[in-house]
């Protein structure tokens, strides 16, 4: 058992005792140790003005992400390197992010600044990035900047992210790698007591974690906390106990089996996209609008579908696809379909004390077609108002069996049953004989009307996507039917 | 042309300073972390928190009671204030007396605070403020244009602009069109919210640090709710992290609210509202309803317009008489209207107090003339851009619905013509034509729309700026100006032009932070004005202490002063040269002074409101967008595809500073006509009160072909400084573009039909629009 959190800032391993389970990163660095330059905009992970860098060994390599401080948890720190905007410069000269942002006019107000710097940052540190303006801007969908229209901010990056790494990091990287394996060696659990039974817990091994959730049945279970975080910093709920699974090694995997693809629960939407997006390029589109750069970092792809969020993009594609998730609690496991596990509105198949361990999300077959389309109010880092994904198999054009799944469109994900009988005995490519199937929808969901979208659109736009989805398996090239999102590929969908 | 793809207009000749790209006054600061925003002052020992506490079930009511005990009992809590804490008036209004700092007896909308608690640290003053036990006898709440018109409510009087004889001309135009357009309202979105420390002292004196643009009535409402002399509370501001508007009145009530508890403990205290409380509780962009009537020729030659402007003013006054009359100052646009009624009613409502926001109520009326061009060019079977050049602004035809003549429409007229060409206009038009026609799902649109921008404040009081400028015996200088910094680089441009005056670098000018007790009774940095009149402020400062050593150094060297000269970091004394602080030095022990104030009342304004009748401003900014855009019909989605921009900013004083300018603005402004929708629900609750549901453009959102030129000006007409222009708002209107691209776009889909858009085009509006005209064809 160890008692402190261990992570290294400016080659110096910090060691704290005093953790309170749901302090912030943010609060640390400003209120703690009085490093103002990372600013708090919004609180809440949307807005990227708090972003800072993480750096983690992945397979012996030091990867840097881009974090929102506002909604991290300090314990969350645990064996990672935290860099702030302040650490950049070096001797009195300025990053190569830091000079072209200044070169190129890149801030105003310079509020949103320090995050940028930092997001700019990972990606100069990136591998093998496509030097494109998609790339950039995808890398910068989660730093919102409301004066310069972001060109000049996309030229700095252009400019400064895609040169030879060289800078006092890439310099000390040796020793930052034997830094953090050391700390990855010391293989205790982290157990922060706090009073009145409170905790902040990190165990290391599944069997640990397994116990000590049994024993905790209360206590709030987190991996990236980009959802959690904000019933700390917006609802202002106390949570006295908390587990965090970022340490345990064996939910880390992800492997591409026979059949698909394995996650742990300790997958970050950002380990699984390139996996994502071997399945189908609109698996990899949507993934690449979840959240933002940052909130894929940190979230999991198993807590967005543990917690239930109505917000979860995720899932209607996960359940067309035909996904399947495990459960375990205590020394018991068990399987069941994705589309099961959502019983109502907030409620799910989970018992307390139980975690999700896993995902297996099945490839598609040589006679399936698959298309998934996400509809909201901005392409990038917001969530869907409606969300529509199909998964059909095919014999001689005639289609034998439809996996329809909607988000946005019920209290849970949920599959549209009616139209996927309905749709039995199509071709995509003639539209007579899926309009049983496009009305079926109204027979299929009720939807409600809220800031997002009214029901009428909701309805309407369901519709019409699955129609979209049809005529372009039908054979309609995607230039012609999206303004966004082509198929082709344009996206870099590395993690 | 520069990297970027952006050229430049020649600069005026033989300057070292003005009209130079430089960055930022603190751009070196903003990437390293280290420039200073108030939350990041470090506190003065014993700092307390403050936050304020309102109804969160409440809308519009009497207030039954209001138990604040567990609050106080909240660990941590130090006091609780409320009404009875104020030592002066309970009121943060600018200038009506309609906002009390805590509501006492009514509650008028929802996010009203009612106290604020003051404790140790910001987490525990948030955790109580919502253990507050609040009963609150519900009234039925006024919600929209139409809840308000119904039942006759406004905050201020109704006003118009006539002309001619708009009824004569209604009856007996050729031809008659009308037609109702709903306008969005918008966040502001500032990155940094609203924030102030307020730091007490000796004998009554308040020091507050706060975010505002306008520092000095902020010291004013200070005072007031301190029942304290002006010159008791000092307020700076070193810098806001964005202002857009929503800092000139809104800042206010929050520093007042600081104060309070810093009187009230004794104690420095700092309120910095937590993003959602910013959102639901602060003024955003008025949304409109317009509804209007034209009459026209056969060749769409306007006759006569009558535009009725309905604005959603919300429970108070705040800027709302400026804000609409500026909407009514822009319903014409760029177009000459012969008889014109141009009226308006500032409705009120149980919602957050609309304010200023960037282009202070001239988008909203710009925007209406715009869709009038459309409807009637699609009605007409015209290219828009014909229509609208047919009606521009021309000899003979310059006179506006307010009396001004448009003097300047040589450059609205060369500026369209520029751009058309370099645009591509004509040809892409027939490219757009040939793909629609063989595109059924994705249709494309193309606008090319004007800016015609007034520039001054219409309150003309508010028309004058002073500047404070100490030159040091090193020959270091020290510029302070009633200017407030927000991003916008005010601060460098008014450096830039003392430097011009010295002749010295950039590094010798040292930027001060604005301070209510070094320039007094400055106005708020708004009106797109802080550089012209700061700007001329500080040159008349700098100009007066080099004329004084000009003196001097005549007399003491003997040389005649045309033959002194300041360039290159020295002063060039016939055949002598020295350093400035040389020269700084020995008029010192001459006993010249080195210090001077510079003030600047902006000349040749003479607007009367009550008679509706003179010249509201000095001068007009021009430009021009063309943007092309694809609609999704089938889904409502939309991206632009490409944005040529031609703008007038006169002789730039820093092109680099007003093409950023220029591209922030239009950005803005796209989102505020896109993707960013203000949703209240029926019971008047904003539910779109954060970032995760209030979407501000995104990198991506930026058409990747965007082409931003500054106009080749032969510089400013009206004699401002260096003959630059303003730039601050205009640019928010050139995203006008897109949403008439839009429009195009839908228009394609049924020849001749009007399509029903309204503002914010989200994808739901988009394909509402679509399915009406669909059904429109059908039937």
């Amino acid at each position: 058992m160890r008692e402190v959190v261990r992570f290294l800032q400016n080659g110096r391993v910090v060691e704290l005792a005093d953790v309170r389970p749901t302090e912030t990163v943010l609060d640390y660095l400003r209120l703690r140790r009085g490093l103002v330059g990372t600013k708090e905009g919004c609180g809440e992970g949307d807005c990227g003005a708090c972003t800072v860098a993480v750096g983690r060994l992945v397979e012996g390599r030091l990867v840097y992400q881009p974090v929102n401080s506002c909604i991290q948890f300090l314990g969350m720190l645990d064996g990672a390197e935290l860099v702030t905007v302040e650490d950049l410069a070096e001797n009195g000269q300025l990053h190569p992010v830091q000079q072209a942002m200044v070169d190129h006019h890149g801030s105003q107000c310079g509020f949103c600044t320090p995050g940028f710097v930092m997001s700019l940052f990972t990606l100069y540190h990136a591998p093998e990035r496509q030097a494109t303006r998609k790339t950039v801007t995808d890398w910068l969908a989660g730093n919102l900047c409301r004066c310069t229209g972001y060109r000049p901010i996309v030229d700095a990056a252009l400019e400064a992210c895609f040169n030879e790494i060289d800078d006092a990091f890439s310099r000390r990287a040796d020793e930052s790698i034997a830094a953090l394996q050391a700390m990855e060696q010391d293989t205790r659990d982290v157990f922060i007591p706090q009073a009145e039974g409170g905790f902040f817990a990190a165990p290391a091994s599944l069997d640990a974690l397994a116990e000590l959730a049994e024993r905790h049945p209360q206590a709030t279970l987190i991996a990236g906390a980009t959802d959690v975080g904000l019933w700390v910093t917006k609802q202002l709920r106390e949570l006295p106990q908390v587990i965090w699974l970022g340490r345990v090694r064996d939910l880390d995997r992800i492997e591409e089996t026979p059949g698909g693809v394995l996650m742990g629960a300790g997958t970050t939407f950002a380990a699984a996209h390139p996996y994502m997006a071997r399945i189908d390029p609109d698996l990899g589109e949507l993934w690449r609008r979840i959240g933002s750069r940052q909130v894929r970092a940190s979230g999991t792809v198993c807590g967005n579908i543990a917690n239930g969020s109505p917000i979860g993009d995720s899932p209607p594609a996960l359940i067309a696809l035909g996904a399947t998730i495990e459960l375990r609690r205590g020394e018991d496991s068990r399987t069941l379909p994705l589309e099961a596990f959502f019983i109502d509105y907030g409620k799910q198949d989970r018992a307390p004390g139980e975690i999700v361990t896993g995902l297996y999300v099945p490839r598609l077959d040589p006679n399936h077609a698959f298309r998934c389309f996400k509809i909201s109010k901005r392409f990038d880092q917001d969530i869907s108002s409606v969300l529509c994904a199909l998964r059909v198999t095919l014999a001689d054009g005639t289609i034998t069996e439809a996996r329809l799944a909607y988000g946005g469109m019920a209290a849970t994900p949920k599959r549209a049953e009616i139209a996927e009988l309905a749709l039995i005995g199509a071709r995509p490519d003639r539209p007579s004989t899926w309009a049983a199937a496009l009305k079926a929808l109204a027979d299929d969901f009720a939807p409600i009307s809220d800031m997002r979208a009214s029901d009428a659109y909701r309805k309407e736009v369901a519709r019409a996507l699955l129609a979209k989805a049809l005529v372009e398996i039908g054979g309609t090239p995607d230039e012609r039917t999206r303004v966004s999102g082509l198929r082709s590929g344009e996206v870099d969908h590395a993690a | 042309m520069q990297p970027d793809g952006t050229r430049e207009a020649p600069a005026a000749a033989a300057l070292a300073s003005v009209g130079q790209s430089l960055p930022h006054d603190s751009a070196i600061r903003h990437v390293s972390g280290s420039a200073v925003y108030v939350d990041d002052i470090r506190e003065p020992a014993g700092t307390l928190h403050v936050v304020p506490g309102w109804a969160r079930d409440a809308t519009r009511g009497r207030i039954v009671s209001l138990d604040l005990d567990p609050v106080r009992a909240h660990p941590g809590v130090v006091a609780v204030i409320g009404p009875a804490d104020i030592p002066g008036k309970n009121d943060v209004s600018p200038a009506l007396g309609d906002e009390p700092m805590f509501a006492e007896e009514e509650i008028l909308f929802w996010g009203q605070p009612l106290f604020a608690v003051v404790a140790t640290t910001r987490e525990a003053a948030r955790h109580a403020a919502r253990k507050a036990r609040i009963e609150v006898e519900d009234l039925p709440p006024l919600l929209t244009v139409e809840d308000a018109l119904a039942a006759d409510e406004t905050v201020l009087p109704d006003y118009q602009f006539r002309k001619g004889s708009p009824e004569t001309g209604l009856a007996t135009a050729s031809h008659l069109m009308e037609g109702s357009l709903r306008i969005g309202g918008q966040e502001h979105f500032y990155l940094e919210g609203q924030v102030s420390l307020a730091v007490p002292g000796e004998d009554g004196d308040m020091f507050v640090h706060t975010s505002s643009q306008h520092p000095s009535e902020t010291q004013h409402i200070i005072a007031r709710v301190l029942a304290v002399p002006d010159a008791a509370v000092t307020v700076e501001v070193r810098r806001m992290g964005g202002g857009f508007g929503g800092k000139e009145s809104q800042a206010n009530h929050w520093a007042a609210i600081a104060a309070i508890a810093a009187r009230a403990t004794g104690r420095p205290c700092k309120l910095r509202l937590d993003r959602d409380d910013d959102m639901i509780m602060t003024g955003k962009r008025h949304d409109f309803r317009v509804d209007w009537k034209l009459g026209h020729d056969a060749e769409g030659l306007l006759r006569v317009v009558d535009m009725r402007l309905f604005a959603r003013c919300g429970y108070s006054a705040d800027l709302s008489l400026g804000v609409v009359d500026r909407s009514m100052f822009h319903a014409d646009s760029s177009y000459y209207y012969p008889d014109a009624m141009i009226h308006s009613r500032r409705l009120k409502t149980h919602t957050c107090s609309n304010t200023a926001f960037r282009g202070f109520g001239g988008p909203q009326g710009m925007l209406a003339a715009e869709r009038m061009m459309d409807a009637l060019a699609i009605r007409l079977g015209v290219d828009p851009l014909d229509l609208r050049k047919r009606n521009f602004y021309r000899e003979g035809r310059d006179v506006t619905p307010y009396g001004m003549k448009v003097e300047e429409h040589a450059t609205l007229h060369a500026i369209v013509d520029q751009l058309e060409e370099s645009s591509d206009y004509r040809r892409r038009r027939q490219e757009i034509a040939s793909f629609n026609a063989s595109s059924p799902i994705l249709k494309k649109g193309l606008a090319l729309t004007p800016v015609k921008f007034g520039i001054s404040f219409t309150l003309k009081h508010l028309n004058q700026a002073g500047a404070l400028v100490h030159l040091y015996t090193d020959g270091s200088i020290h510029l302070n100006h009633g200017g407030t910094e927000m991003g916008q680089g005010l601060f460098q441009k008014v450096a830039q032009i003392v430097a011009e005056e010295f002749g010295v670098t950039l590094d010798k000018v040292k930027i001060t932070a604005t301070h209510t007790g070094k320039v007094p009774n400055t106005g708020p940095t708004a009106a797109s004005s802080g550089t012209d009149l700061n700007g001329m402020a500080a040159k008349i400062a700098a100009e007066t202490i080099r004329n004084r050593l000009v003196a001097f150094a005549a007399e003491r060297y003997q040389v005649p002063p045309d033959a002194i000269s300041f360039a290159d970091n020295s002063v060039q004394l016939g055949e002598r040269s020295m350093t400035l602080g040389e020269l700084a030095r020995e008029a010192h022990l001459a006993r010249i002074q080195l210090s001077a104030a510079g003030f600047y009342a902006t000349p040749n304004i003479t607007w009367d409101r009550p008679s509706a009748s003179g010249r509201p401003f000095f001068y007009f900014a021009y430009g021009a967008a063309c943007s092309e855009v694809t609609v999704d019909t089938m889904t409502g989605e939309m991206r632009v595809d490409r944005v040529d921009i031609l703008h007038d900013v006169g002789r730039s004083l820093n092109p680099a500073i007003d093409i950023g300018q220029i591209e922030g603005g239009f950005v803005q402004g796209m989102g505020w006509l896109t993707t960013e929708e203000l949703v209240w629900d029926d019971r008047g609750r904003l539910r779109t009160h954060a970032p995760s549901t209030y979407k501000i453009p995104t990198a991506s959102d930026v058409p990747e072909d965007f082409r931003v030129t500054l106009y080749a000006s032969a510089g400013n007409p009206s004699p401002t400084v260096y003959r630059s222009k303003a730039v601050g708002e205009p640019p928010v209107m050139l995203a006008i573009s897109v949403f008439s691209a839009i429009y195009d776009a839908l228009a394609s889909l049924n020849p001749g039909t009007i399509p029903d858009l309204d503002a914010p085009a989200t994808p739901e509006a988009i394909l509402h629009a679509v399915l009406s005209m669909k059904r429109s064809r059908a039937g």
